[in-house]
């Protein structure tokens, strides 16, 4: 069953070669490329033609990253472009906003001219942000927003934030949320840099007061916030969970080029064996997380992923974690330096093209893997109940109106 | 007796524990990180004056207190809860032993009785690389011309090589393995501060070049005096990790005690509450593995020494990174924050179990000791 039009692989891939031919990647800038790309259909294939897609099986997108990547320098990671606005944002947009926030928002959300951000998390509800505290209350056609966000990834020069805020705090927590595009550039938006584990700040705190948002930036209905923050979540958890597009690719092929390269008897035969047993089985890992990921899109028919999405969020998370931690056993004594330094600082991309610098820094990076987009526990909790059908946890906060939820402290 | 610790050690660890209460809080760990030398001149001194812990294992016949390898896991368990600044596991620990073990009297009385007043900053040289923590590992020369001897080559991971006023070097010569005393300002010796992933523990690369190197081994092979000192080293980083492994575990559980989510304390959920309780058991078997080492050490039990400081190396650097790794986990984004302190735990942890050798190195060894 298909509600997309069917497309033969040679037929698209003529598409992209058509697209290269007039917008040469490796001559012209990405937002023109990527604006050209997205022109042709070819940014989202499965969005309806007009929005930067030509309604067809999201599976061929493979075909088109295939396609882009074959005989030229340049190729955009959609990931480092705008990871929020194009992994998470858009498909949300494209199932609950209207024409004209679509038409206004989803071409420079493409070509990276304007960042998103997801303003979810606070530092009272993380885990639980259904949980969340910012208010939203009506004041003829805008909302009036107060309350504070955390660990908002990009925030610092994103133009769009996804904004889950409560409408309704006399309602149980799931059914008094309301979702909204807030542009961050509005008066009353306040944007602090967090530093983590690196010395980085990645993410920052974002504290608002008294913004004011058009009631025509909320996504879907008042009160309908929960149901469409979902499907940012799981997009976001697919977006994790995918591993690498390419056979003995990612974290894992950093590890055995590192591994290769050691230095001669800085392990001793016995030592190796055991080292060389540990990389093997993180590449059989790595290769079955590809694999899944596969499986997984070959059998998704809808355009937005189920909780099934979250064994690849959880696999990724926990595999990444021990590559990196592996890489750094494989250094030795070189692992003791780190050369980067802690400076509190943005992050840089410039410093990670060296592999070993790469390794080291992601085996800090890494540690939040498993705590992004979704903890590891929240994950297990997802896969028991909501794919395997166990019974859940006792609760102590369904049912009652969330101003009524015990708190502690 | 296993474990016979006494109601003086626990007055040791009271005294310790109150001193680093007051002077190595987290402000001041992380305000003593980011300087170059790593430590404070005024804390040091007051180590050394007031609570005697520079002397703690040098023989009372140099100036210090003659305690022994409990005392010193005591110590150093504190002093790892506390990420302590110091150059503590250098000098007092490092150095005091090797120079104990093997060393001849002149350089004792030379060295050990400045290291008790907290006058002196030695630092063992050791560890080349690649992955050469052994004693019985080092290839470094020693060359002898007309009874004048002169070192060239490179160690790593020289703990507090920045600041040291001594190196203690362990080289070959024709002889066998043989101990070194070289001064910092010696000529042709470099040393290079190293940026460190552990910024509480500061490292360096110390270079040689036809260095100038007063010999002072007891013997002219001390090879086993060095591993029988190296085997001490190893019992006094392990103790130092089931503290810092002791400190996750108290942070984690405060904080699923704490923290509310769905209406009910983290601690609730049994993820994380059977996580806390792999952390104790974890923290439980390192001390475990810890005090082992240190009683067989204090009572000269040579037979079982080998195997218990390796079993207790190997075991208390998984344990630590682990339960370091799960303290992050455990706080959710604010452990990965820099402002809180799980990121300096969890560098120390990788930082300390790559120290000395891994534990994959260390079981390699204690399989062949236990017969596997
Ligand atoms: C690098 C990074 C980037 C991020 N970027 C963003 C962003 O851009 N936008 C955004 O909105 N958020 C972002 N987050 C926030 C992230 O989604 C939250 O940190 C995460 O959901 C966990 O929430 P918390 O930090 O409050 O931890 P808590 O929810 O307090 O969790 C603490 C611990 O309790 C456990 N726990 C909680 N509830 C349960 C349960 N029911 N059962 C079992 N265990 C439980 C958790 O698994 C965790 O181990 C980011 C986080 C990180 C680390």
């Amino acid at each position: 069953m298909s509600q997309y039009r069917p497309m033969t692989e040679e037929e698209l891939r003529e598409r992209v070669r058509r697209l290269k031919a007039e917008y040469p990647p490796d001559k012209v800038d990405m937002y023109t490329f990527r604006g050209a790309q997205y022109d042709h259909g070819l940014a989202w294939v499965h969005f309806p033609e007009g929005y930067g897609g030509l309604g067809i099986n999201p599976k061929l997108q493979a075909i088109v990253a295939d396609e882009l990547r074959r005989d030229v320098h340049t190729v955009y990671d959609d990931l480092a472009v705008n990871p929020i606005g194009i992994g998470m944002g858009a498909p949300t947009l494209m199932t609950y906003g209207s024409d004209e926030l679509k038409r206004a928002l989803l071409r420079k959300c493409f070509t990276g001219e304007e960042i998103w951000c997801q303003l979810f998390s606070e530092p009272g509800a993380g885990s639980d942000v259904a949980g969340l505290a910012t208010r939203a209350v009506r004041d003829g056609d805008d909302w009036i927003v107060n309350g504070q966000k955390v660990w908002t990834t990009l925030a610092h020069v994103a133009k769009w934030g996804l904004l889950v805020a409560r409408t309704n705090p006399d309602v149980p927590k799931h059914e008094g949320l309301s979702y909204f595009l807030l542009d961050m550039q509005s008066p009353g938006v306040e944007v602090r840099p967090l530093y983590q584990i690196t010395g980085e700040a990645e993410f920052n705190e974002v504290f608002l007061n008294d913004v004011r948002i058009p009631h025509r930036y909320m996504l879907g209905k008042e009160g309908q916030g929960w149901q469409v923050a979902i499907t940012t979540l799981m997009n976001e958890r697919t977006a994790l969970g995918g591993g690498s597009t390419q056979k003995g690719g990612g974290p894992i092929q950093v590890l055995m080029q590192i591994w290769a390269a050691r230095p001669p008897k800085r392990h001793k035969p016995a030592e190796a064996a055991v080292l060389r047993d540990r990389i093997t089985r993180l590449y059989i890992e790595s290769e079955l997380l590809r694999l899944t990921a596969l499986r997984a899109r070959e059998m998704m028919r809808a355009g937005n992923p189920g909780p099934e999405g979250s064994v690849g969020k959880l696999a990724q998370a926990e595999l990444y974690k021990k590559i990196w931690e592996c890489t750094m056993d494989v250094l030795g004594e070189e692992a003791l330096v780190y050369e980067p330094g802690y400076a509190l600082r943005r992050p840089s991309q410039e410093e990670r093209r060296d592999k070993v610098l790469l390794a080291k820094y992601q085996f800090l990076r890494s540690r939040a893997n498993s705590i992004e987009g979704g903890t590891s526990e929240i994950m297990r909790n997802i896969l028991g109940e909501r794919v395997l059908g166990l019974p859940g946890e006792p609760r102590t906060d369904k049912g009652i109106p969330w101003k009524d939820i015990p708190r502690g402290g | 007796m296993d474990f016979a610790f006494t109601p003086e050690h626990e007055e040791l660890r009271q005294t310790v524990r109150r001193f680093l209460q007051d002077r190595s809080d987290e402000a001041t760990v992380r305000r003593l990180m980011v300087t170059d030398d790593g430590f404070d001149r005024g804390t040091w001194k007051q180590l050394a004056e007031q609570l005697g812990l520079t002397a703690l294992i040098v023989p009372e016949e140099f100036g210090g207190s003659g305690l022994g390898p409990v005392e010193l896991a005591i110590t150093l368990e504190e002093m790892g809860r506390f990420l302590f600044c110091a150059p503590y596991l250098s000098t007092a620990a490092l150095a005091v032993t090797v120079l104990r073990e093997a060393a001849n009297d002149a350089a004792k009385q030379e060295l050990l009785p400045a290291i008790a007043k907290g006058e002196r900053i030695v630092a063992l040289a050791l560890a080349e690389a690649p992955g050469l923590w052994e004693p019985s590992d080092v290839r470094m020369k020693a060359r002898e011309v007309g009874g004048r001897w002169t070192l060239t080559g490179e160690k790593t991971a020289v703990i507090d090589g920045q600041t040291a006023d001594d190196f203690l070097v362990v080289a070959r010569s024709s002889q066998g393995l043989s101990l070194f005393r070289v001064r910092a300002e010696a000529d042709g010796l470099q040393r290079e501060p190293l940026p460190t992933l552990d910024l509480t523990r500061k490292l360096a690369r110390v270079r040689f070049r036809k260095t100038p190197a007063e010999p002072i081994a007891a013997a002219p092979d001390v090879q086993p005096q060095l591993e029988r000192a190296f085997l001490l080293g190893l019992v006094a980083l392990a103790a130092e990790q089931a503290g810092g492994a002791q400190q996750c575990l108290d942070l984690s559980t405060q904080h699923a005690k704490t923290r509310w989510q769905f209406g009910r304390p983290i601690g609730s959920f049994q993820a994380i509450k059977h996580r806390c309780a792999d952390m104790l058991v974890a923290v439980e078997f390192a001390k475990s593995a810890a005090y082992h080492a240190a009683f067989r050490a204090q009572e000269g039990d040579e037979a079982e020494l080998p195997v218990a400081a390796r079993m207790a190396k190997a075991y208390c650097s998984d344990a630590f990174f682990q339960v370091a790794n799960d303290t992050i986990q455990v706080h959710g984004g604010m452990g990965f924050t820099w402002e809180h302190p799980a990121h300096l735990y969890f560098k120390r942890a990788k930082s300390s179990a790559l120290l000395f050798g891994d534990s994959v190195h260390h079981r390699d060894r204690l399989a062949t000791l236990i017969g596997v």
